[in-house]
């Protein structure tokens, strides 16, 4: 019986990082055209893309092979796999014992790793540019994510999400390692989610674009589906830097229905005030020169080293 | 006292040390001025929060000096000194950024491993902050090594001189006539350093100090 619950509550948590990760997409866009004065698209949006997207024949090159077209269904899986595993509205859920921080940057990195393949696939030039560009941002962003990592593991005494953040809401302090390895993370997700600073996410056809360049011979039923993968790459980051360093709210493990309401209330709340941050750093701030933006991951790698060593050198950083 | 003061006085200098890298990484005049500026506007809530947990008063008045001098004065007048002098170019720096970072962030290391263990018995609060304060003169120094102009050499002394008041303030007094005298050397410096900036510009036609080094004939 316990077993049966803790599935429902695991896959009730899948189905709804699914199922939120559109509505978040949009969210964000609305609050970023109403930032600039404009209309914009209503919030669902991009569910409506992704209906029509599926409903499209699927266009492939000649030269396409069994990868590009298994590619986005393995991507998906990747990025769905790593998403289930972080704690949203409860800890303790079934999934989150088999893995843990490193394994969610192992995942989400082969996913990088198929998209990077499938977009040099077909052979274009523009796939050819993504990737490469794409592979080199990632080797600084790696990194980077990996020291988060370990300053988190190093204060916490473990890389199981589920503990950090239960650590955190009962050791809550202010430290200057967690503040370092908090802007690091943010680093890396706008890196890692080809958002403004970047990459721009609202452009199909320019010189400098990444990661759209690498889906760009995407068509149909593959490109909802990458779409959705990265929908869900997005919310699950802002899940990532909420459980990590806002954990407030999240459901402890085995507790009852109404504690599970409150943290998925709160969870609602923590992804709204991400995305209206997310979209009010966008119309802040310009995107930077493709060769820029290796200083700017370096410096997500270099946070989270300071991190670590001052944590290193005292553990009361 | 409590921990949380300890936490939040470790975060304020922290956050300097923080704001010392990007004024490491900055390589625009003005953006380097703005984070100048928000260098000594960190400083100033670190002291301000030091002078409260230490019930020392006259830090309050430290901390007051610290803003108005150094977080509005100086950089306005950098600003307009930058506007005449007609620099709004991209600075140069030796070396690039990723290994000077690098180098910075061993630095950091080094003060960290001295200080605490040259400091191994006095109060925590005192001793961190130290090391933090370590690591910003030490940063500072950097910047004034790996930069060639003029400008910025002197926002890297400027920076210098702040780590120097951190400590000050984190090691329990210092008397405020001293921390007074120190502020108006400052300023003194400050426009010693302009006149020269001028007298540079005229002789050479430009700010880098590599035009200096060629009229000594240290290089050919």
């Amino acid at each position: 019986m316990v077993l049966i619950l803790q599935l429902i509550a695991q896959g009730a948590q899948m189905a709804l990082v699914l199922l939120l990760a559109p509505l978040l997409l949009g969210f964000t866009r609305k609050v970023k055209a109403r930032l600039l004065r404009r209309q914009g698209p209503p919030v669902l949006q991009p569910y409506r893309d992704l209906l029509r997207l599926i409903r499209k024949e699927v266009v492939l090159a000649n030269n396409a092979s069994w990868l590009f077209r298994s590619g986005p269904y393995l991507i998906f899986a990747a990025t769905w796999v790593a998403a289930a595993l972080i704690p949203t509205f409860a800890t303790g859920l079934y999934f989150s014992w088999t893995a843990d921080l490193i394994a969610i940057t192992a995942l989400l990195g082969s996913a990088r790793f198929f998209l990077a393949l499938v977009g040099m696939d077909v052979g274009t030039a523009f796939g050819g540019i993504g990737s490469s560009r794409e592979m080199m941002f990632a080797s600084l962003a790696e990194p980077g994510m990996i020291m988060i990592a370990f300053t988190v593991a190093l204060l916490a005494g473990s890389t199981q999400l589920s503990e950090v953040a239960e650590f955190m809401v009962t050791h809550v302090t202010l430290r200057v390692s967690l503040g370092l390895a908090l802007v690091g993370l943010i680093i890396v997700a706008l890196a890692e989610n080809a958002r403004i600073p970047v990459d721009n996410p609202a452009t199909h056809l320019e010189l400098t674009m990444v990661h759209e360049a690498m889906v760009l011979e995407y068509s149909g039923r593959h490109l909802a589906v990458l779409e959705l993968a990265s929908a869900l790459k997005l919310l699950l980051y802002i899940s990532l830097i909420a459980c990590i360093f806002f954990p407030w709210g999240l459901a402890p493990f085995g507790s009852g229905p109404a504690s599970h309401l409150i943290g998925f209330v709160s969870y609602l709340g923590k992804l709204t005030a991400g995305g209206f941050l997310l979209a009010l750093f966008e119309t802040s701030i310009a995107k930077m020169r493709v060769f820029r933006v290796p200083d700017f991951l370096g410096i997500a790698l270099m946070l989270g080293l300071l991190g670590m060593l001052l944590l290193f050198v005292s553990r009361s950083f | 006292m409590d921990h949380t003061a300890i936490d939040v006085a470790h975060m304020l200098a922290g956050g300097m040390v923080l704001v010392s890298f990007m004024l490491l990484y900055q390589d625009r005049m003005f953006g380097l001025l703005n984070v100048f500026a928000l260098h000594a506007l960190v400083l100033s809530l670190s002291v301000a929060w030091q002078a409260y947990i230490q019930n020392a008063p006259h830090l309050f008045i430290t901390a007051f000096i610290a803003l108005v001098l150094k977080a509005i004065i100086i950089p306005v007048a950098l600003h307009r000194r930058v506007v005449r002098l007609g620099i709004h170019r991209t600075i140069e720096i030796i070396g690039g950024v990723g290994p000077t970072m690098l180098f910075g962030m061993g630095l950091v290391a080094l003060s960290m491993v001295v200080m605490l263990h040259a400091t191994a018995t006095a109060d925590p609060l005192a001793r961190e902050d130290l090391a933090f304060a370590l690591s910003v003169v030490l940063l500072g120094l950097l910047m004034m090594v790996t930069r060639r102009n003029a400008v910025s050499q002197i926002v890297g002394f400027m920076s210098l001189e702040n780590g120097l008041i951190l400590a000050a303030t984190g090691a329990k007094g210092m008397p405020l006539v001293v921390e007074i005298s120190v502020a108006f050397s400052v300023l003194v410096a400050f426009i010693v350093i302009g006149v020269f900036l001028f007298r540079i510009r005229e002789r050479f036609d430009t700010v880098d100090v590599e035009a200096l080094e060629e009229a000594r004939g240290e290089r050919l």
